[in-house]
């Protein structure tokens, strides 16, 4: 069944790949440049200018003000210092990672295969919890989960509880993260399970007469590029964020390394290039993965 | 048996998808029980005494500040997501309808701002507003903001007009041109109104990361406030219970719009 799940995507690419319309040959790049020429200005140089600071030093006397004298020695300074603060947003990140996916995509494959004409419905009430604004839905979390809250309260009168507390805690750390990017798990998986056809699914069933195979040797196959995408949608922000550490964490023990660089730019004098170079760490550490997932599995299938 | 089986199995997919529904939802239900909240320093408790109120509802803009951040998100939110959506789609469109050189740098400089964690994209602009464009008098604020969402939203732009346009039906544009459309038409009358879905999903979809960003606003806005920012600076202080009120709202106005628009197409597809 894979095989022909593969088949399938082979097909259809090939479809596209035949139907590009040769126009003139100007065209693409009058379409291109208004775009890229933002991304170039507003995404390319300010990460070489970021790229810059990490390996300046602050001029001593004058606070705010940096040269450029190649010190490599802020990534180690600032990796000595911070590693912990790295690890556990890797740590929480691919934890929340897991945990999306397990809730996310029962809930793709319901809008995709059993919600007829409430998909669109469905996937608005994905989008819409946005509108509330996500400080005030993570405040929100933390009056759930508080000592008072339903949850703690049941769970410490059931003695279920080590420590008594959920808030200040990993826990509600992953669960905060988790909760917030489910909706960029979610979007990427219903689209490409939207784009499987059910007579495929059908077959996989008549043939193994048993869902759970099915799903195992069929469904899942065909729905990897949502997953990678979903996966890596979830897992990038979750890595960076810093919100749910402050607003749901501790002070000591769950503080992510998004907490460290907001930090380190706004409230440590001369701290641009320990939080330029954690920045950077992040950010390398973020495309090797990507590479690495990329080589096995095509960048054409996670755009 | 096995139709028993496949019916459990169908419905425990729905019924899980139901509970994951309500567990997205379980926040804003919070928020909208504590806009009701009489609360005297916190919102974050519920007071017994008083409560529940219509205070809050009776004068959203009482807090100062809360309601000009409220405006500023949505002109933001706008502004970014039309120069997103048109920039992003003329992208997907090269992209997909195009054969050229440099169509792999293209798509790679689409893709890095997407895999690039909101806090790194944030210092980065920062660092640029401040140690360079600030010289060509960018000062931050308003616009900072909008630059920003623009970067941020036009790869979520082109990846969703790209996935819709690749599903096309080529065969509607060759019809369209055996009936001896010229390009020009074919792709205002045929190619643009198939794509049109995406392209307006797309822009919802700009349109809610705008108004809901907060990492990188609260980087490049400076004194600015949008909506989510000033629901967390204030957070020390306590949040007022109207910021509940106000985000509340604009939940349900969201809601309310896209089902209205959605039974009117689907009024449209039945008439």
């Amino acid at each position: 069944m894979t095989a022909l799940a593969q088949a399938q995507i082979a097909n259809t690419t090939a479809v596209e790949g035949d139907h590009r319309v040769k126009g003139r040959r100007i065209t693409p790049y009058l379409l291109l440049i208004p775009g890229l020429l933002w991304l170039v200005m507003f995404f390319v140089v300010p990460m070489v200018q970021l790229a810059i600071v990490s390996i300046e030093s602050k001029f001593p006397g004058y606070p705010g003000y940096y040269y450029l004298d190649w010190n490599v020695f802020n990534y180690a300074n600032a990796l000595s210092e911070f590693w912990p603060q790295l690890l556990r947003s890797f740590l929480f990140a691919g934890l929340a990672t897991i945990m999306a996916f397990l809730i996310g995509y029962p809930l793709a494959y319901a809008m995709a295969f059993k919600a007829g004409r409430w998909r669109n419905v469905m996937m608005i009430c994905v989008v819409a919890p946005f509108f509330t604004s996500f400080i005030l839905r993570t405040i929100a979390w933390r009056q759930i989960l508080a000592d008072e809250g339903p949850i703690a309260s049941t769970l410490n009168a059931l003695h279920l509880l080590p420590g008594g507390h959920i808030t200040e805690t990993w826990v509600a750390v992953v669960a905060g993260l988790t909760y917030n990017f489910l909706p960029f798990m979610t979007l990427p998986i219903y689209s490409s399970l939207e784009r499987v056809d059910p007579k495929v699914i059908e077959a996989g069933g008549d043939l193994y007469a048993n869902g759970l195979t099915t799903f195992r040797r069929v469904t899942l196959p065909m729905s990897m590029p949502g997953v990678l995408a979903g996966t890596l949608m979830t897992f990038i922000p979750a890595a960076g964020d810093y919100v749910n550490a402050d607003l749901l964490g501790s002070d000591i023990d769950t503080k992510m390394v998004g907490n460290v660089i907001e930090s380190q730019f706004f409230r440590v004098p001369g701290g641009f290039p320990t939080a330029a170079a954690l920045s950077f760490t992040l950010m390398a550490i973020i495309l090797l993965m990507l590479f690495a997932y990329t080589r096995r599995f095509g960048t054409e299938e996670l755009l | 048996m096995t139709k028993v089986r496949f019916w459990i199995a169908d419905h425990f997919v729905m019924i899980a998808a139901i509970l994951v529904l309500l567990y997205l939802f379980l926040p804003v239900a919070y928020t909208f029980v504590f806009s009701f909240n009489n609360y005297k320093k916190s919102n974050i408790s519920w007071n017994p005494e008083g409560s529940p109120t219509l205070a809050h509802w009776q004068n959203p803009c009482g807090p100062p500040g809360l309601c000009d951040s409220l405006v500023m998100s949505l002109q933001v939110g706008a502004l970014s997501t039309i120069i997103a959506t048109v920039f992003g789609s003329m992208i997907a469109f090269a992209l997909v309808r195009h054969k050229f050189r440099g169509r792999a740098g293209a798509n790679l400089l689409v893709f890095l701002p997407m895999s690039t964690p909101e806090i790194v994209m944030g210092a980065s602009l920062l660092t640029i507003f401040v140690q360079g464009y600030y010289r060509v008098g960018l000062k931050l604020g308003f616009w900072t903001i909008v630059i920003a969402h623009i970067v941020f939203c036009i790869s979520f732009v082109v990846t969703n007009v790209k996935a819709r346009l690749q599903s096309l039906d080529p065969r509607l544009e060759e019809a369209a041109q055996d009936l001896f459309a010229d390009p020009r038409s074919t792709f205002w009358r045929v190619t643009f109104p198939l794509v049109l879905p995406g392209i307006s999903a797309a822009a919802l979809l700009a349109f809610s990361l705008s108004f809901d960003d907060f990492i990188i606003t609260n980087f490049v806005s400076g004194d600015a406030s949008t909506f989510p920012k000033f629901v967390y600076v204030s957070y020390l202080r306590g949040i007022p219970a109207e910021a509940n009120v106000v985000g509340f709202s604009m939940f349900v106005i969201a809601v309310g719009l896209t089902v209205a628009g959605q039974l009117i197409s689907n009024g449209r597809k039945a008439a």
